[in-house]
C-alpha cells in the first residue's frame, strides 16, 4: 500500500445521500479475477445519463469524492473501492460511510473523511470551482478561502496509512498469540477449534 | 468471578479475544471462514505474491454460488456442462484451483451440498452459536440467526483471515431491536425485517450489532431467525444476532460438522450462557410493535423504502428530510411509480423465489401454500424458483412442492444467487417490475433498469397469481 500524506486536486461535487456498492460498481463487474481496470464500471449507472458529473471535464481525475450520508451501503464488495481507485480517487469525503466500506477504503489506502452535513455542503459550493485539500497529518480539510475543517480517524488506521503498512503482516507478527489463544480454546472448546469432521455417510 | 451483566454480543467477543492494544483495537479469533468464487481471487492471489499459506484451512470451506447459472449443471450423461460466460467460468476455475492449493475443503457446483454459502454454512453445521463468522459477502449476517457473530468482509480483510484466522476490530456499539406482540395471520419474517428497516433506515444501524429480542423470535424457527438477521445489514448493521435456545440447538443436533457426543454436551452448556444477561445495557433500544405489522413492501430503490401492502406509494414532499425527498423522487421515477397510487394495484412481469434471505425450505414450503391449486398470471413472463441449496432442492422435492410450482407454472431451478444480484444469466429485463424475495431494491440490481419490489415468499406466490403485487391476505 502506498504511503498517504496529502490529497490535492479537484474534488467531483457528487453530494448524493446512500451511496450503494451496486452505484458504486455494478455486479456484472465483480466477474474479474484481478483488482485492475474496474474503472470502466465504476458509477456506471450515473454514468449513463448525459451531462453526468463524473464525465464532466472539470472532474477527469479529481482525487476527491465528495458525497452525503452513509456512503458505500450495501454488498461487502472491495471493488467498490478498487474501481474508485482504478477512477483514481484516493479520498472520499462523506458526512457518514457504511463500516464494511470504510474498511475496504482504508485497506486500500483510499482515505475516509467523515465530515459533518454543514462543512460537507460548504465543500459541495467550493468544489464547483475549485480544488480541495486534505492533510493526514494534520487532518483537516482546507480549501483557497480559509476553509479549515477538522475531522476525527482511528490513530491506528492513521499510522497505517501514513506508513504504507500491511495490515496482514503486522498481524502476521502476533502469530505466538494467535497460538496461545487457539490451544486455549482448543482446551476450552474443543468443538469450535478442533478439525472439523463431515460426518454424513455418502457425502462430500 | 462476579461480572457486570453482557450482551450477547459482548460475551461472544469476549470469548474471541486474543489481545488488544492500548487503542483499543483487538485482534479477534474466527472460528468459521465461508469463501465463495466472486471475492476471493484476488486473495488468493495476495496470499501467492507474499509467499503466505492459509492458517486454518480446517476452519475454512469454499462453494461457489453467485455465478452460477441455476440451470441444469449436469448433462444426462451426468458430465459437467460447461458455463457459457467466459468470466463466470474463469472466477469458477479459479476456486476450483485455489482451494485444494491452499488445502480449504471445497464443495463443488455439482455436489448436493453446493447452494448458497449462507444456506449452506448452517445447513451442514458448519456455523454454531457462539462462534465468529466471517465470509466476503455482506449477507453474512444472517448466521446471527444461529447465534453466531458473523459479518461480512471485504476481499483484503478475506486475505488477512485466510492468513492469520484473525481480524483486526474495534468492538461495536450494540442496539436492542426489541419486538413485542406476535405477527399477525400472514405476516412472516421477511415483513418483520422489512418493516424494522423501514423504521431504522439503511444507516439506522451503521457502528452497530442488532440484537433482535422479544418473544417473536422466541417463537420462530431458525429459517426465520435466519431471514431477519440476513438483512441487519439492510439496517446498517454489519451483524445481528438472536439468542440461542432449544430451537437453536434442535436444528443443529446431527447436521454433518456440528459436535456430537460430550462435545456436542459441552458446546449446549455453554451455548445457554450466552443469551444478554438481564440488566445488560445496549447502546441503543428501539422498540417496534409486532401485532401492527402487515405483510410489507418496498416501493423504492432503498430497502428502508417500505410500506404496508394496503398502503399507498408515498408522495415525496411528504418526507421532512429534504435529501430524501428528493431521493424519493428519483426512486419513483426509476420506478416508473406515481405518488398516491395504490401498491397493490402495482402490476409485476417477474417473479424471483429465492436468495440467501429466503430461499429454504420453509420459504419454498410457504410460496407452495399461496400456489398450491393455482396458476400464475398470464402477465407474469418469468417466474423462477430457486432453491438455496441442492438439499434444500431434494428435500422440496420430497414434500413435491417442485410439482406444484411447476403446475403453477413457475420454473423449478438449480441452487444459488440466481437473480438477487444480476451477476449470472438470472436478471430482470430493463423497465420491467420484479416481485423478489431477495434482499437489495437498489438500482440495477437485478440487472441494468430493473424495478425491484422486496417481499416475502407468500407475497411473491400471490403476486405470481395475481399478476400485481397482492395482499396474500386477501387470497385466502
Amino acid at each position: 500500500m502506498q504511503p498517504v500524506s496529502t490529497i490535492e486536486g479537484r474534488a467531483i461535487p457528487f453530494g448524493r445521500k446512500n451511496v450503494d456498492t451496486d452505484v458504486i460498481i455494478p455486479a456484472h463487474w465483480l466477474k474479474t479475477i484481478s483488482r485492475d481496470g474496474l474503472g470502466a464500471g465504476a458509477f456506471e449507472t450515473i454514468r449513463a445519463e448525459p451531462g453526468n458529473i463524473f464525465d464532466d471535464p472539470q472532474f477527469a481525475g479529481a482525487p476527491i469524492l465528495i458525497a452525503g450520508d452513509n456512503f458505500g451501503c450495501g454488498s461487502s464488495r472491495e471493488h467498490a473501492a478498487w474501481a474508485m481507485l482504478d477512477l483514481g480517487i484516493r479520498a472520499v469525503i462523506a458526512s457518514s460511510f457504511s463500516d464494511i466500506f470504510a474498511g475496504n477504503a482504508f485497506k486500500n489506502g483510499i482515505l475516509a473523511v467523515e465530515l459533518p452535513q454543514a462543512e460537507i455542503d460548504r465543500l459541495l459550493e467550493v468544489a464547483e470551482t475549485d480544488p480541495i485539500a486534505i492533510d493526514l497529518g494534520s487532518q483537516t480539510v482546507t480549501t483557497p478561502f480559509q476553509d479549515r475543517f477538522a475531522f476525527a480517524i482511528d490513530p491506528f488506521r492513521k499510522h497505517c496509512l501514513a506508513e504504507g503498512l500491511d495490515e496482514t503482516g503486522l498481524t502476521l507478527a502476533r502469530s505466538e498469540a494467535i497460538t496461545a489463544y487457539e490451544n486455549r480454546q482448543l482446551a476450552e472448546m474443543p468443538w469450535l477449534n478442533g478439525t472439523m469432521e463431515h460426518r454424513t455417510e455418502g457425502s462430500a | 468471578m462476579a461480572s457486570r451483566p453482557r450482551t450477547l454480543y459482548e460475551k461472544i467477543w469476549d470469548a474471541h479475544v486474543v489481545e488488544t492494544r492500548p487503542d483499543g483495537t483487538s485482534l479477534i479469533y474466527i472460528d468459521r471462514h465461508l469463501v465463495h468464487e466472486v471475492t476471493s481471487p484476488q486473495a488468493f492471489e495476495g496470499l501467492r505474491l507474499a509467499g503466505r499459506t492459509v492458517r486454518r484451512p480446517d476452519l475454512t470451506l469454499a462453494v461457489p454460488d453467485h455465478n452460477l447459472p441455476t440451470t441444469a449443471r449436469l448433462d444426462a450423461a451426468g458430465a459437467r456442462l460447461p458455463i457459457a460466460d467466459p468470466q463466470s467460468a474463469a472466477q469458477l476455475a479459479a476456486l476450483e484451483a485455489n482451494a485444494p492449493a491452499f488445502g480449504i475443503r471445497y464443495i463443488d457446483s455439482s455436489a448436493a451440498e453446493q447452494g448458497i454459502v449462507h444456506v449452506v454454512g448452517p445447513e451442514q453445521g458448519f456455523s454454531l452459536p457462539g462462534a465468529t463468522i466471517v465470509c466476503g459477502d455482506s449477507h453474512t449476517s444472517a448466521h446471527g440467526g444461529i447465534s453466531a457473530l458473523a459479518f461480512g468482509i471485504g476481499t483484503s480483510e478475506v486475505e488477512h483471515v485466510l492468513a492469520t484466522q484473525t481480524l483486526q476490530l474495534k468492538r461495536s456499539r450494540t442496539l436492542e431491536v426489541r419486538v413485542d406482540g406476535l405477527l399477525g395471520h400472514g405476516v412472516t419474517p421477511k415483513d418483520l425485517i422489512l418493516h424494522i428497516i423501514g423504521v431504522l433506515g439503511t444507516a439506522g444501524g451503521t457502528g452497530h450489532v442488532m440484537e433482535f429480542t422479544g418473544q417473536v423470535f422466541r417463537e420462530m424457527s431458525v429459517e426465520g431467525r435466519l431471514t431477519v438477521c440476513n438483512m441487519s445489514i439492510e439496517a446498517g448493521a454489519r451483524a445481528g444476532l438472536i439468542a440461542p435456545d432449544d430451537t437453536t440447538f434442535t436444528y443443529l443436533k446431527g447436521r454433518p460438522y456440528a459436535p456430537r457426543g460430550e462435545d456436542w454436551d459441552k458446546a449446549v452448556a455453554w451455548w445457554r450462557t450466552l443469551a444478554s444477561d438481564d440488566g445488560a445495557l445496549f447502546d441503543k433500544r428501539i422498540t417496534i410493535d409486532g401485532s401492527a405489522i402487515e405483510p410489507t413492501v418496498t416501493w423504492g430503490t432503498s430497502p428502508e423504502d417500505t410500506a404496508p401492502i394496503g398502503g399507498t406509494v408515498p408522495y415525496p414532499e411528504s418526507f421532512a428530510d429534504p435529501a430524501k425527498a428528493e431521493a424519493a423522487r428519483k426512486s419513483l421515477s426509476y420506478m416508473g411509480l406515481e405518488p398516491g397510487q395504490r401498491l397493490d394495484e402495482i402490476a409485476v412481469e417477474n417473479i424471483f423465489i429465492g436468495s440467501c434471505t429466503n430461499s429454504r425450505i420453509e420459504d419454498l414450503r410457504a410460496a407452495a401454500a399461496v400456489l398450491d391449486g393455482r396458476k400464475k398470471a398470464d402477465g407474469v413472463k418469468w417466474a423462477i424458483v430457486v432453491p438455496g441449496s441442492g438439499l434444500v432442492k431434494r428435500q422440496a422435492e420430497a414434500e413435491g412442492l417442485d410439482r406444484i410450482f411447476m403446475a403453477a407454472g413457475l420454473e423449478w431451478r438449480e441452487p444459488g444467487c440466481s437473480a438477487c444480484l444480476g451477476m449470472n444469466p438470472d436478471k430482470v429485463p430493463k423497465g420491467e417490475r420484479c416481485a423478489s424475495t431477495s434482499n437489495r431494491n437498489f438500482v440495477g440490481r437485478q440487472g441494468p433498469g430493473s424495478r425491484t419490489h422486496l417481499v416475502s415468499p407468500a407475497m411473491a406466490a400471490a403476486a405470481a397469481v395475481t399478476g400485481r403485487l397482492t395482499d396474500v391476505r386477501k387470497l385466502g
